[in-house]
């Protein structure tokens, strides 16, 4: 087994309103700054041992599919990484 | 009959869902999750509230309590189940009825009396009404917009599984007399059946006579059928 960290990515789908970006770009526009959109997007690092970076990429996703994405309203994405 | 009003931590409607429900002379009791469901339930109340701090999305983690397992069966066996407010969110994020309550257009906790115009006079929680009867109802809820697929959401539509719309005192459905965003100002849905429901408005705070209206009495009145 090898230690891994599979960081999961979720993001509204493309066209899901976000009132809170929306919020969070007006309050950057308020301090002058200039920008034409802003996203936000939850992260989730995930330290787990796994066969190798696919199995610890599949338990990520799964765990991505069951709870910390809502497939009605978002994407996500699994990247794997080796830990020290 | 009795029916489970499911308390999770951080429910904080439950009692007053029981108080409403016995108030029209129903039997209630509160269920705590961990307990599971009673052998004698013949109704399930998922009350507001703010399960588990709303961590991660309101209503994610009261979904994968292990008692909603038994909710989802009880539910495919024709037990009548309603969820308010927090319990709408959580009925939509453990898939008993479709889409999701999300933020706010506004990105406020709102907390007001809305008008809703009944869409579906013919499912359990609907049928003291009349199809386009406007009743009057308080929200209050951060997370209420709801969102779906325009092609899903053209099916609810079609297959009459829309309960309410936000509308204003006359009945037509506006975006200024849309609260939350929600998208074709739908405040309640069905599930797969009309025996399964969910709603962002509050009918068990417009039931005590004394109090208030009484417009939310029909709903609850469900359970009875």
């Amino acid at each position: 087994m090898t230690a891994f960290t599979a960081t999961v990515t979720v993001r509204l789908k493309h066209g899901v309103l976000d009132p809170e970006a929306e919020t969070t770009q007006r309050s950057l526009e308020r301090l002058g700054f200039e920008l034409d959109d802003l996203r936000g997007a939850d992260v989730f690092e995930l330290d787990l041992d796994a066969e190798d970076d696919d199995d610890a990429a599949e338990r990520a996703e799964e765990m991505a599919e069951r709870l910390l994405a809502n497939p009605t309203i978002h994407d996500y994405d699994v990247e794997v990484t080796e830990r020290e | 009959m009795t029916i489970a009003v499911i308390q999770f931590g951080g429910s904080n409607c439950d009692r007053d869902s029981v108080q409403a429900l016995e108030s029209m002379g129903l039997e209630a009791d509160l269920v705590w999750h961990e307990d599971g469901l009673p052998e004698d339930t013949t109704g399930i109340m998922l009350p507001g509230g703010f399960s588990y701090g709303d961590y991660l999305r309101a209503g994610a983690m009261a979904a994968r309590s292990p008692i909603m397992a038994e909710i989802r069966e009880a539910a495919a066996d024709g037990t009548p189940v309603l969820g308010v407010c927090n319990g709408a969110q959580v009925g939509c994020e453990s898939s008993l009825t479709p889409g999701v309550f999300t933020t706010n257009e506004s990105a406020r906790f709102q907390c007001e009396h809305v008008y809703l115009r009944v869409e579906n006079a013919e499912t359990p929680w609907t049928s003291q009404y009349d199809e386009g009867e406007v009743i009057e109802l308080p929200i209050a809820h951060g997370e209420g917009r709801y969102e779906i697929t325009d092609d899903r959401l053209d099916e609810l539509e079609a297959e009459g599984r829309i309960l309410f719309k936000y509308c204003d005192a006359d009945g037509e459905v506006s975006p200024e007399a849309n609260p939350n965003g929600s998208k074709h100002a739908v405040a309640g849905v069905t599930g797969d059946s009309d025996h399964v429901a969910v709603m962002m408005p509050h009918p068990e705070r417009a039931s005590l006579g004394d109090l208030d209206r009484t417009d939310g009495q029909p709903v609850l009145s469900g359970f009875a059928d």
